[in-house]
């Protein structure tokens, strides 16, 4: 059994189509880099996986319940946790706030303070900035605090769009410690990667998206060929092709 | 000291009416997001079943019941299931419009329902209320007033408590900033926000059926005029903090009470000052406090996922169906000219002219709502300014009504500029709260003034007499025609400025404030520019309508009428010019078609129930119902046009065609 399935996904933000008929599976505990260029469709595929965006057609299935067109909140409970892109925390509770909204959705009192207690321990600068309000903390250390919400709890699959956007080296060395730890937990993982190098080294398997659509899936070392002539021949050739604000991308 | 003790002690109970009021206010603010226009009304709705139910003999704890726990929490469930659900936390418009839209369509509605026979005072709710229960000092306390004082010290408490409860208040607060950020946690925002919304409308039907007896009579206005007085109290805890509101509204209570016991009553400051200083206090409060200036200033972290808003109709549809579409409405539009200068009889004739003179109002609000992107509710007063300085100047100095109706354009244009100054630091909420400021202000300390709106009974304004002409004499068809090219010309005016650099920057203001400053684009002068130009046609067609009524009363141009204008403008269509010539013509001619019907139907207050109804689709569709309409109506027709085409999915692939966004539906079809 898979622990998310997407099968034959179309997507359109109103009469603009992102993703058209993509399929694509995680297994239980399985690592699954999801890359492309810009405008491919990657943030999509994440959104459907969190209900944020109803397909058009197509089924989505987490651990094996059918859940197409569900609320996020339903997808959520069936154990599916999703760091969105950009900043995906409450910009005006405090770092405190937002962990503790997190965690007291599944745990008791005792067990938030044991979370909130690891969590500080595990990320020095949120413990620091614990009172100041989400919205004024870096995008980075936003990037980091949307992470650890999702860590406490016990998800069978995490979605992850495009964690180290912004980041400093040092910072995504950090980040995919995390990632490699929840691995080790057993959580699968749908890690949505502009910068191939770091995701691919982590995956079991790879899939390169272009334009909507999958371009290759397989072994994340065969990947580099297809996602060259997708990157190569794709944007830089027609870099218009990507406009910076679009939905879809 | 004991002089000033009387004063200041009556007060107290006075503010707390206020502070129940802004408590609501900020409750419901901090609960659901919306700055809620629409409580006076919610609590006007449960004060009106409470006294109908006492009137009716049913015992008054089961009538508050009733009123409070029961109707209530069905009305906020209501308003929140088919109304602000459907709102983007992001788009404060919108959220101004509805709750807007509710404010003027529930007191409507009741009166629709229930008539509009006077109601008078109902019973207290535990105290007796002519009885004196206690002396302070010298000053007597009765039982309304120690009511009101034990109430609001009780809502205070109990509201502190529940938002204070770290687990609710905080998933209320994240709900708020974004449901759908809540809702990856696991967590059902949309009964957080039902929750919400029921439990600030038994607030609303608390405050209601609390205020009632202080009223001789049942008014829905005196909801509302409590309702921004409120606002001030409210502004003094940044809307956010509960007990600071109560602070505020005892603070204003007693700052009214000194006024009115040391400034004689007939000096100036009497009249003058004292009505207007909670519009005063609300006025400095938002342009001065960073707080007040901040609110809104959010972004849905999410806001990617909706799509983008569709392009007009009208630049997307194909060019047979254009040129059909723009023929057959020059032939209608001539020969709807044509039946009025011929056959139509006269009260239609009066009533098409209005309409003519609205939409030149109404295009005031297609400049600053549609072009601008701010909400004003203060358009009504602008067209006063311009309405009064015609007629003043008409009736003292002789100056021809036309001469008089462009001074008093310039007259309101001038007011605009100066009243856009304190705006320009201010966008969506504090923005649209500082226009009602200033339309109260206009509405209690200067129209009342005989050298400004007139005598009470009214000021009367000649017609227009060109040449040898007197458009008085020739019923309303020679002012039809006179209206007509005015019309046409400020038409042309707007369409001027929506295609001119002023009219792009603009754009780019609504789009990125930030990245349209990063262009070298100064914010100030185009906001003062736009705020000056529709603040003048506004001016003009307030001066033609005073001129059309023949009669001007200080009470024409109300902050009601305000409302009631942007709530119809932005049902037809508030970013083209035929939305807002619609909206005009619209209003008046649903107006004469229901003044044919028995009773209090023909009132004219459905008209105003329509169009809030159609305010109220303003959520889902932020172009306009009507012009949504339009767009459904003209895919229908280009489908028919095309049917022996293959078919088409009407999908644009987004990620393949280059600039697909920059020019939505140029690949469609």
């Amino acid at each position: 059994m898979t622990a998310l399935e997407l099968e034959s996904i179309t997507a359109a933000y109103g009469p603009y189509r992102a993703i058209d008929d993509i399929s694509l599976a995680v297994g239980r505990g399985e690592v699954v880099a999801l890359v492309g260029p810009n405008g491919a469709g990657k943030s999509t595929v994440a959104r459907v996986c969190a209900g944020l965006v109803r397909p058009v057609s197509g089924r989505l299935r987490v651990g094996g319940r059918d859940l197409t067109g569900a609320a996020p909140w339903r997808i959520a409970r069936a154990r599916l946790a999703s760091v969105p892109e950009g900043r995906g925390v409450f910009a005006r509770l405090s770092v405190l706030e937002n962990l503790e909204l997190s965690f007291g959705r599944w745990l008791g009192p005792k067990a938030v303070r044991e979370a909130l207690e690891e969590t500080f321990a595990r990320f020095p600068i949120l413990a620091e900035r614990r009172h100041q309000r989400a919205g004024t903390l870096s995008g980075g250390q936003q990037r980091i605090l949307s992470l650890a919400k999702v860590l406490a709890d016990q998800p069978d699959v995490v979605v992850a769009d495009e964690l180290s956007l912004g980041l400093s080296p040092a910072a995504v060395d950090d980040l995919y410690q995390q990632l490699g730890a929840l691995h080790d937990r057993g959580i699968a993982l749908l890690v949505i990667e502009q910068r191939v190098d770091r995701v691919l080294k982590l995956a079991d398997r790879a899939v390169v998206l272009d334009r909507g659509s999958v371009r290759f899936d397989g072994p994340p070392s065969q990947a580099t060929q297809p996602l060259e002539a997708v990157l190569g021949g794709g944007s830089s050739a027609r870099p218009a092709a990507d406009p910076p604000s679009s939905p879809g991308a | 000291m004991s002089t000033f003790l009387s004063y200041a002690l009556p007060g107290i109970p006075f503010g707390c009416t206020y502070a129940i009021v802004a408590m609501g206010l900020v409750l419901t603010y901090r609960t659901t997001g919306v700055f809620n226009f629409g409580f006076g009304a919610q609590a006007f709705v449960s004060a009106y079943l409470y006294t109908v139910l006492t009137e009716n003999g049913v015992p008054v704890g089961l009538a508050c019941v009733l009123s409070v726990l029961v109707l209530a929490p069905v009305l906020g469930g209501v308003l929140d299931r088919f109304l602000f659900r459907r709102i983007a936390p992001t788009n404060t418009t919108a959220k101004v419009v509805s709750a807007v839209a509710v404010s003027v369509a529930l007191p409507e509605l009741v009166n629709l329902v229930f008539g509009s026979a006077t109601r008078f005072a109902p019973p207290t709710l535990f105290l007796d209320p002519g009885r004196v229960y206690l002396h302070v000092g010298a000053t007597p306390v009765n039982g309304l007033e120690l009511e009101t004082v034990l109430v609001s010290a009780g809502v205070v408490v109990v509201l502190s408590a529940l938002l204070g409860a770290s687990r609710l208040g905080l998933t209320i607060r994240a709900a708020v900033e974004s449901p759908r950020l809540l809702e990856l946690e696991g967590i059902r925002a949309d009964r957080v926000l039902l929750a919400a919304w029921m439990g600030s409308s038994v607030m609303a039907g608390l405050a209601g059926v609390l205020l009632a007896p202080q009223y001789p009579t049942l008014q829905s206005n005196d909801y509302a005029v409590l309702l921004v007085a409120a606002l001030a109290a409210a502004a003094l805890g940044n809307l956010a903090d509960i007990p600071l509101a109560l602070v505020g509204g005892i603070v204003l209570g007693v700052v009214e009470g000194l006024a009115a016991g040391y400034f004689s009553p007939t000096s100036v400051w009497h009249t003058g000052l004292l009505p207007a200083i909670p519009f005063l206090l609300l006025a400095l409060l938002l342009v001065g406090r960073r707080k007040m200036r901040a609110l809104e200033e959010n972004e849905d972290p999410l806001a990617g996922c909706d799509p983008p808003p569709p392009p007009s109709i009208t630049l997307t549809r194909s060019h047979e169906l254009d040129r059909v579409i723009k023929v057959g409405g020059r032939i209608l539009a001539v020969a709807a000219v044509l039946s009025v200068l011929t056959w139509v009889p006269g009260d239609w004739g009066f009533a098409l002219t209005a309409g003519l003179v609205y939409s030149i109002i109404f295009l005031s609000i297609t400049l600053i709502t549609g072009l601008g992107g701010e909400v004003s509710l203060c358009q009504a007063t602008f067209a006063g300014v311009g309405a009064f300085a015609a007629a003043q100047l008409a009736v003292h100095q002789g100056l021809p009504i036309l001469l008089g109706a462009v001074v008093g354009a310039v007259v309101a244009a001038g007011v605009g500029a100066i009243g856009a100054l304190p705006a320009l630091r201010l966008r969506g909420l504090p923005l649209a709260l500082l226009t009602l400021a200033l339309a109260l202000l206009a509405d209690n300390a200067v129209f009342p003034y005989s050298w400004a709106g007139g005598p009470p009974v009214g000021l009367v304004v000649p017609r227009p007499v060109i040449g040898s002409l007197n458009l008085a004499t020739t019923s309303t068809k020679g002012f039809f025609v006179l209206v007509l090219v005015v019309l046409v010309l400020c038409a042309a005016g707007v369409k001027l400025v929506q295609r001119s650099t002023v009219g792009l920057y603009l754009e780019a203001l609504r789009a990125s404030p930030v990245g349209a400053e990063s262009l070298g684009i100064n914010p100030s002068v185009a906001k003062v520019l736009v705020f000056a130009l529709s603040a003048g046609l506004a001016g003009l067609g307030g001066a033609l309508y005073a001129s059309l009524q023949q009669t001007v009363t200080p009470a024409d141009f109300n902050y009601e009428l305000s409302l009631v204008f942007v709530v119809v403008v932005v049902t037809t269509g508030v970013r083209t010019i035929e939305g807002a010539i619609q909206a005009g013509i619209g209003f008046t001619v649903l107006q004469q078609l229901l003044s044919y019907l028995p009773g209090r139907w023909g009132s004219g207050g459905i008209a105003i129930v329509l169009f809030a109804f159609g305010a109220l689709t303003y959520a889902a569709h932020p172009e306009g119902v009507v012009e949504y309409e339009k767009r459904v109506w003209t895919e229908r027709a280009e489908r028919l046009l095309r049917r022996d085409q293959p078919p088409h999915d009407g999908l644009v692939i987004a990620t393949s065609t280059v600039g697909a966004l920059e020019h939505p539906g140029a690949d469609d079809g």
